[in-house]
């Protein structure tokens, strides 16, 4: 399978952006175009004169990729040219969750032809790993910082799926960098599927969570794993699949202690009790999707 | 010279004036109109919406957006696909969309807009003044001012043929005054198809999205690269100085209409005292000047039209043998006690051999009525100026101070 984003980018060594880019266009294919916000993505690929992109790509700000991409569809589909052209829309969780939340709402609810991959390692990476509705529980960022009043981030997740669930997309799924195979078939059958598709992928970020550039894919894979990340697909605001994990699943200090940013709950007064609230999330998880 | 305005009175009918711009666009053969209602900008976007259900607009996709900041980011994917782009708004909307503004000119996506010009919060007030534009106007977007709703209507055509050019690509706003031309009913010619489609060519971009060519647009510019972008920039609104005159000369040739370039004069030859506006407040003064003609006061009226870019030498062209110019202002900046014409106004004579005294008045904020008696006094006190001199460089006009 040819890949469409070029060697040479700016990224991290074991750079999560980069595989999620990758496999984002293997799912997609060459006949599409991408909207990328602001972000490291953008800024790894794209520094003029050069870029990364094999399919036409477009950056605009921080906050509007979805209405940008909503513009790109309607130009294609007023000027003829809408074709089996996939519009996908590639943006972190802080461009996702946060400050773009209106313009993904607003394009959700319109309904237009496109496919959102959120590709989210829970915290501003591109700034220098502040805190982001994505950011889970008890994670040090340096907006959320452990000290000796705090575990760090006060709150879980934002459960973003569920969210554009709600907007009545016809498909949403979770996935996983680790998962390279699900990731592309994801994106592949989300982006075949008329009307705006959402893919949220998690995407452990070596310099921002603390861990050697040659562990990504092994991060990801213990996220999944313990069921902190459950990967599963909805069908017109339903779960219809679900990935099981059976006996191999992990406890969650497992995947908290591979990581610099839960390193202090293993060494603070009151760590285990903050572990064990993080257990009750993946325990929660199993429970609800059936893990 | 300007050339006489030829208006066929067998075509006219009588419109609002947001119908009349919503009608131009129409004819215009926009292929994505994205917009969010915001008063007094309403009556175009609706009536737009409304060619649309009837199917009167071909190869047009309405976009109604979340927010005005959606409104104008859906034009950058729009625009950089290939599609002629439209959106309309005004005050609050405007300002949300600060942020786009600079992005779509950066890009040189030649987006055009109208600006149903209106007072921003706070206080709220949904009544005419320019602050909302005025306050964009670094970013990188032409601004044109209209007098009247013909004016407004036909700049419409105008303002893609000039944004639109290969050697401009850049992003434009025509300016109505809200309420008092949006929804005032006048006599006009709707903009004509046929000479529409003359005058117009379709838009065709050498560099679009396309999956058959893959270009990526947007990219970032670190240090090395990012000075280039702002000096083509100013290179094309400096090329735009020309075009807007060339577009407007162009205007007359096919429909037979003319409102002036980048300005326009009235009564100016022979005027020791000059004033400077734009927008409807023209209307009244022109008014003013033909009754004190009659008195044999030496006035005179230049309009500008192209507030960006900024047309110093028409503008000095026009002042060199005034001998006081009154700049008015439906604006501020705060902390300055001026208007913006009126600085930039002084600022293009400074460093000529130029020496006229102007004096500024911000007037009308917030919709306050002009009156004709206004008028009158702030050109007494020119008259005053002329005789001994400056007392007040700029002030507001009709404070109550009984409010204060």
């Amino acid at each position: 399978m040819k890949s469409l984003l070029a060697p040479g980018h700016r990224g991290c060594a074991g750079c999560c952006d980069a595989m999620a880019a990758k496999f984002t266009l293997m799912g997609a294919g060459e006949d599409c175009i991408v909207v990328n916000p602001t972000g490291c993505l953008e800024v790894m690929t794209t520094p003029f004169p050069e870029t990364s992109w094999e399919v036409p790509w477009v950056h605009s700000l921080f906050e509007n990729a979805a209405a940008v991409g909503s513009g790109v569809e309607a130009a294609l589909k007023a000027l003829g040219k809408k074709g089996n052209t996939k519009i996908v829309v590639m943006g972190g969780d802080g461009a996702s969750l946060d400050i773009g939340m209106r313009s993904i709402s607003g394009a959700f609810e319109r309904g237009h032809d496109l496919t959102y991959v959120c590709i989210d390692n829970e915290a501003y990476m591109n700034t220098g790993v502040q805190r982001s509705g994505a950011t889970p529980f008890d994670a040090s960022t340096t907006t959320s910082p452990a000290g000796k009043v705090s575990f760090g981030n006060p709150r879980p997740k934002k459960n973003m799926p569920a969210i554009i669930a709600a907007h009545g997309s016809p498909y949403v799924a979770t996935t996983s960098i680790g998962y390279p195979k699900d990731m592309i078939n994801k994106v592949k059958k989300a982006t075949e599927i008329e009307g705006p598709t959402y893919i949220h992928a998690h995407a452990p970020c070596t310099t921002g969570w603390g861990f050697d550039t040659s562990k990504t894919v092994e991060v990801a894979k213990m996220a999944v794993n313990t069921g902190l990340w459950p990967l599963y697909e909805m069908e017109d605001g339903e779960v219809t699949k679900v990935r099981k994990l059976g006996k191999n699943i992990k406890p969650v200090e497992d995947y908290l202690k591979m990581q610099r940013r839960f390193r202090h709950l293993f060494s603070m007064e009151g760590g285990e009790e903050e572990i064990a609230k993080i257990q009750a999330i993946a325990d929660k998880n199993i429970e609800v999707y059936g893990l | 010279m300007t050339p006489e305005n030829k208006l066929d009175k067998s075509k006219m009918v009588v419109v609002e004036g947001s119908y009349a711009v919503a009608h131009a666009v129409k004819v215009c053969r926009p292929n994505v109109i994205s917009a969010y209602p915001i008063t007094p900008q309403t009556h175009i976007v609706e009536d737009l919406s409304q060619f649309m259900a009837d199917g009167e607009i071909p190869n047009c996709e309405y976009i109604n957006v979340e927010s005005e900041f959606s409104a104008l980011s859906a034009l950058v994917g729009s625009s950089a696909a290939g599609a002629r782009c439209y959106s309309a708004t005004t005050s609050q909307g405007l300002e949300l969309m600060h942020e786009v503004l600079f992005n779509v000119s950066g890009m040189r996506l030649p987006v055009v807009m109208t600006i149903a010009n209106r007072a921003v919060s706070a206080p709220i007030s949904i009544w005419n003044d320019h602050q909302d534009a005025i306050s964009q106007r670094d970013t990188g977007w032409i601004q044109i001012y209209a007098e009247n709703i013909q004016e407004i209507s036909d700049m419409t055509a105008q303002a893609y043929k000039i944004a639109e050019d290969k050697d401009i690509l850049m992003p434009a706003m025509t300016c109505m005054d809200g309420f008092i031309l949006s929804h005032v009913y006048e006599p006009v010619v709707l903009l004509e198809q046929d000479l529409t489609d003359e005058f117009l060519p379709a838009y065709e971009p050498e560099n679009i999205l396309d999956p058959k060519n893959p270009l990526s647009f947007g990219a970032f510019a670190d240090p090395n690269y990012y000075t280039e972008f702002r000096y083509l920039q100013e290179q094309a609104m400096q090329k735009a100085l020309k075009k807007i005159e060339d577009v407007a000369n162009e205007f007359y040739d096919v429909y037979g209409r003319y409102y002036g370039g980048l300005i326009d004069e009235y009564r100016t030859d022979d005027a020791d005292i000059i004033i400077m506006a734009m927008g409807s407040i023209v209307g009244t003064i022109k008014d003013v000047i033909d009754k004190l003609r009659d008195r044999n006061v030496k006035v005179g009226l230049l309009k500008v039209r192209s507030f960006r870019p900024f047309p110093v030498e028409a503008i000095t062209n026009v002042l060199k043998d005034a001998k006081v110019v009154v700049v008015l202002d439906k604006n501020i900046s705060l902390g300055l006690n001026e208007g913006a014409l009126f600085t930039e106004t002084k600022s293009s004579l400074y460093n000529t051999d130029i020496r006229v005294p102007v004096v500024g008045y911000m007037i009308g904020h917030g919709g306050r009525d002009i009156k004709i008696d206004t008028i009158e006094k702030i050109i007494d006190e020119a008259t005053e100026v002329m005789k001994t001199g400056i007392k007040i460089e700029s002030q507001f006009t009709d404070v109550k101070e009984e409010l204060i």
